[in-house]
């Protein structure tokens, strides 16, 4: 599923959220309330180990109109980086 | 005649409505009260309007007095913490046995105690309806539950729920 994005790259990072160790909801939670504070194209860069977030990461991009720019499956984590929307 | 004027088009104020979940609690064991409050926030965390029913039981998980002291049964419940015999799961104790395992599995897992869940919701601004039937019938005044919630009949939930794309029943 990782092959479907581009590469981020670090350089495009405005926000960095750790939720590692943390289960549903606190990453999609975290992100909602980190993203609310963003303005329109920044890039938030989210870091979990729950492997729900692999579904519910995508699935708040789509529910609140944020793009997701990509996604890195590691062993024990998950990176995404989600570009705020104009309007979401 | 303005009114057209002013007015979106219907199919442009569907595109602009914001989805909406309705959930009624109705267990007031602290297993169950993780359910529809872990649901209300990740929707309102989606963007979603979210309102949870409190009704019978449920109504505990937001009275003052008892919110901080929701229990895990002991007895039938084959999928608890402890694995007893209803016998022996019926034993002084064995309630509170299950029901500070449950808190530690929640604690070792990082996740939010009821109260903070419930301060969660509140500032995503789910909103919470007390079922005023419950009230009346267990005595329960608006001063014994939380800050913030509406007290609501059936017919005011279900008319907030009848615009909802998802209705759970916890």
């Amino acid at each position: 599923m990782t092959s479907q994005y581009a590469k981020v790259s670090d350089e495009r990072v405005d926000v960095e959220l750790d939720c590692s160790e943390v289960l549903c909801p606190l990453p999609v939670y975290r992100a909602s309330l980190a993203l609310g504070q963003m303005s329109p194209g920044q890039v938030l860069k989210l870091i979990t180990t729950d492997p729900g977030a692999l579904e519910d990461i995508p699935a708040l991009a789509r529910q609140t109109g944020n793009v997701l720019l990509g996604v890195e499956r590691e062993e024990t984590r998950q990176l995404f980086w989600i570009e705020k929307a104009v309007r979401s | 005649m303005t009114d057209t004027l002013t007015q979106p088009a219907i199919e442009d104020r569907q595109e602009e409505r914001r989805r909406r979940i309705a959930l009624v609690a109705s267990k007031g064991t602290l297993d169950q009260a993780y359910p529809p409050l872990i649901l209300a926030t990740t929707a309102a965390s989606l963007g979603w309007e979210a309102g949870v029913y409190f009704t019978f039981y449920g109504l505990d998980i937001i009275h003052n007095d008892r919110l901080e002291s929701l229990k895990v049964a002991s007895l039938a419940n084959p999928a608890g913490p402890i694995q007893l015999p209803n016998l022996l799961g019926a034993l002084p104790g064995a309630t509170a046995a299950a029901t500070k395992i449950m808190k530690k599995w929640m604690r070792d897992a990082r996740m939010p105690t009821v109260p903070e869940f419930i301060e969660m919701a509140q500032g995503l601004e789910v909103r919470f309806f007390a079922c005023s039937t419950t009230m009346g019938v267990m005595g329960v005044e608006e001063g014994d539950l939380i800050k913030g919630c509406e007290i609501a009949g059936a017919a005011a939930f279900l008319d907030f729920a009848a615009d909802a794309d998802v209705q759970l029943f916890v």
